[in-house]
């Protein structure tokens, strides 16, 4: 009989204070708690952040790659929205 | 002069007490790396077993530097027998199971969070370095060791029985903690370490709730074994030490 | 090493896969561009990725215990600290694996009931005992050295979850095989006996890594679809030799003897060529006849059962606590 599973949790990290929190992994833990706590033990055992967040894998809600194209491709076109579009001269400086 | 080396012996001896104690039980707790009940909490086990390595490795460079006969930490980790160690007999005491290890690191904790806490202010500025690293470990391991005895003593019947059974076994090495050798007579009234006495209350404060949670029942910590402090151990330390230092002793003088 | 998996015949029923979708797929692959969880594709590319990828957990997993073997006995304060936070990161490997695998739909307590049941393999250097100190040299020096030159191309494999865990692992272990070198160098520089025991450690290790990197290139069965998805890189052989040319100098320079008298360089292809390498010996410890193969597994068996209380516990626990605080939210409405 196989053991009962218990729950995937993904795990992010603040670097540092200033910068947001970042995908660095997963692991498995009964309960939010100890989802936090394993987090920082695995996951921090270099100096790598400051601030831990815990989300069990099975709440996040992600887009389907399927939609991927129709999603993502239409900005694609819209480069009127990069400041790198616009010419400004030269000598008009930093803007 | 004699006042100065009297205090000298006093805080070589007290560093060897910090020092033997989170050597010997980073000794037990490194005999869980690859037999954790989980991936994650092995990795944890031996995070709380490096942060005692890194101690017993700051307190016995001191004890050596305040000695001044040349013994390093590894001379004095590795080269002395079980009557020249200095820790708490709660340390020495067999792995055991998961709550058995669970519930000493809890004790352990619980007792060294706030010595560490009240070292801070020690006159004496290495102790009290030492001590501003320590305790925040201490009070990490406090909280990681209270969480599980709160999951296992509430959480089924067997996990239940195995952790009401750590808790009496263990709960006959406490009383050592709060015991007044001379040696930390003469520093807490020097101002250098903490009165042991004076830790009971917060040692009770921080673990009657935790035990009251995971609906242990509270021992009484009355009575119970002591001597480590002086030298004193029981039968395990010294198998324990046989080997830790086989290999050191095998090449006397040999680097590594 | 981890790669085995690959040499190893997939024995499941052909799928035979939608020619448009796998064709894209491939164009993915030949593209570099990274395949993620939910992507689709092909059947036998999850297969082979779950069966590689978990054999690398399993063999770090595994492998955390003939260096756990000196933990207790390390002959310094300072290389027990290290030793112990290698086999710590051995077991964050692991767990980094078995998270990646598990985005193929294979939960960890099947990967670990695989490992168990002697279905899934581990890397066969693990089978091998750790007899001296000198090991945990040869250990860190050698086996990790040959570990690095797999895993490094790995951080490039197609699939996303697994490259990103090898780029981690890889940050991580830069320091597992400079901790290694520094004890044979120790060792060689040392007493006569200490020089000795770096010289049979090196003895007993050298002929069993090199055959980690598996069979010989013909002998191999995998490679080909492996390297058109990205998931190999180089061969067995190829790596195998960066290993051999890069571990020579290094050898000399701890003024050990490779053990192998065979051992030349050739000028005209600019590698070193070593002696034949008895692949019956593999093929014996792959077959279960390595000195530690039963000990391992059974050591290995013995936490897991050991744990079950324990974890036991913890989901009770966390199911409790999450009925109460449900009780006390409806209370409280």
């Amino acid at each position: 009989m196989s053991e009962a599973t218990t729950p995937l949790y993904e795990v992010f990290i603040r670097p540092k204070a200033g910068l947001s929190h970042k995908h660095v992994g997963s692991l498995h833990a009964c309960d939010d708690d100890m989802a936090l706590h394993m987090a920082r033990d695995v996951y921090t055992r270099r100096a790598e952040g400051v601030s831990i967040w815990v989300v069990r894998s099975d709440l996040i809600a992600a887009s389907d790659p399927v939609d991927k194209d129709m999603l993502f491709e239409p900005t694609a076109s819209k480069i009127y929205r990069h400041p790198t579009f616009y010419d400004v001269p030269d000598d008009v400086g930093h803007m | 002069m004699d006042v100065v080396a009297a205090i000298e012996d006093d805080l070589f001896a007290y560093a060897l007490m910090l020092g033997d104690s989170a050597l010997v039980l980073s000794h037990r707790l490194s005999e869980w790396s690859g037999f954790g009940p989980t991936l994650e909490e092995d990795i944890a086990l031996s995070n709380m077993a490096l942060d005692l390595i890194g101690q017993a490795r700051l307190c016995l460079d001191y004890a050596g530097k305040v000695e001044g006969r040349g013994r390093d930490e590894d001379a004095l980790a590795y080269l002395r027998d079980d009557n020249d160690y200095r820790n708490l007999l709660i340390c020495e005491q067999p792995r055991g199971d998961f709550a058995v290890t669970m519930v000493r690191q809890l004790f352990y904790a619980g007792f060294m969070q706030p010595c560490f806490a009240s070292l801070m202010a020690s006159r004496d500025s290495t102790l009290a370095a030492i001590a501003a690293k320590a305790e925040k470990e201490m009070a990490y391991h406090l909280r990681h060791a209270g969480e599980w005895v709160i999951r296992l003593g509430d959480g089924t019947a067997e996990s239940h029985t195995r952790t009401q059974r750590a808790l009496d076994e263990m709960a006959i090495y406490v009383a050592e903690f709060f015991t007044v050798s001379a040696v930390e007579r003469r520093l807490a009234d020097a101002g250098i370490a903490p009165d042991p006495l004076a830790l009971r209350a917060p040692f009770e404060n921080s673990i009657t709730p935790i035990l009251k949670e995971a609906t242990l029942i509270v021992p009484s910590f009355a009575g119970g074994q002591y001597g480590g402090k002086n030298g004193r151990h029981g039968e395990h330390l010294s198998r324990l030490l046989g080997e830790m230092q086989v290999l050191h002793r095998a090449h006397p003088g040999a680097t590594w | 090493m981890y790669a085995q998996a690959l040499d190893q015949k997939d024995r499941s029923p052909v799928i035979a896969e939608d020619p448009v979708r796998l064709e894209r797929f491939e164009a993915r692959c030949t593209a570099e561009d990274k395949i993620e969880p939910k992507d689709w594709m092909p059947d036998a590319y999850r297969r082979t990725l779950i069966r590689q990828i978990s054999q690398h957990a399993h063999s770090e997993i595994i492998g955390m215990q003939p260096e756990g073997n000196w933990v207790t006995r390390a002959p310094s304060l300072r290389r027990k600290s290290i030793l112990l936070s290698k086999i710590q990161d051995e077991a964050g490997h692991g767990l980094y694996l078995y998270s990646a695998a598990e985005t193929l739909g294979v939960s960890r307590e099947e990967l670990s009931e695989q490992l168990l049941s002697g279905k899934a393999k581990y890397s066969s250097i693990f089978n091998y005992s750790t007899l001296t100190w000198a090991d945990m040299g040869a250990v860190g020096w050698l086996v990790d050295g040959a570990a690095i030159m797999n895993q490094i191309p790995l951080c490039r494999c197609s699939y996303g979850p697994y490259a990103r865990a090898m780029i981690r692992i890889c940050k991580e272990e830069s320091f597992h095989q400079r901790q290694g070198f520094e004890i044979m160098h120790t060792l060689a520089k040392g007493t006569v006996a200490q020089k000795a025991m770096a010289q049979d450690a090196l003895n007993r290790w050298w002929w069993p890594c090199l055959m980690m990197f598996g069979p010989p290139d013909q002998a191999s069965q995998h490679s080909d679809t492996s390297m058109r998805w990205k998931i190999k890189r180089f061969s067995n052989d190829e790596l195998r030799q960066k290993f051999i040319d890069a571990m020579v100098p290094q050898a000399r320079f701890l003024g050990l003897d490779i053990p192998d008298p065979e051992l030349r360089f050739n000028e005209e292809s600019g590698h070193w060529q070593t002696g034949a390498i008895d692949w019956s010996e593999f093929r014996r410890v792959l077959a279960g006849d390595g000195p530690c193969n039963r000990q391992r597994m059974r050591v290995r068996r013995q936490a897991e059962d050991e744990g079950i209380w324990v974890r036991d516990a913890a989901r009770a626990f966390a199911a409790k606590r999450a009925a109460r605080r449900q009780a006390a939210a409806i209370a409280a409405e």
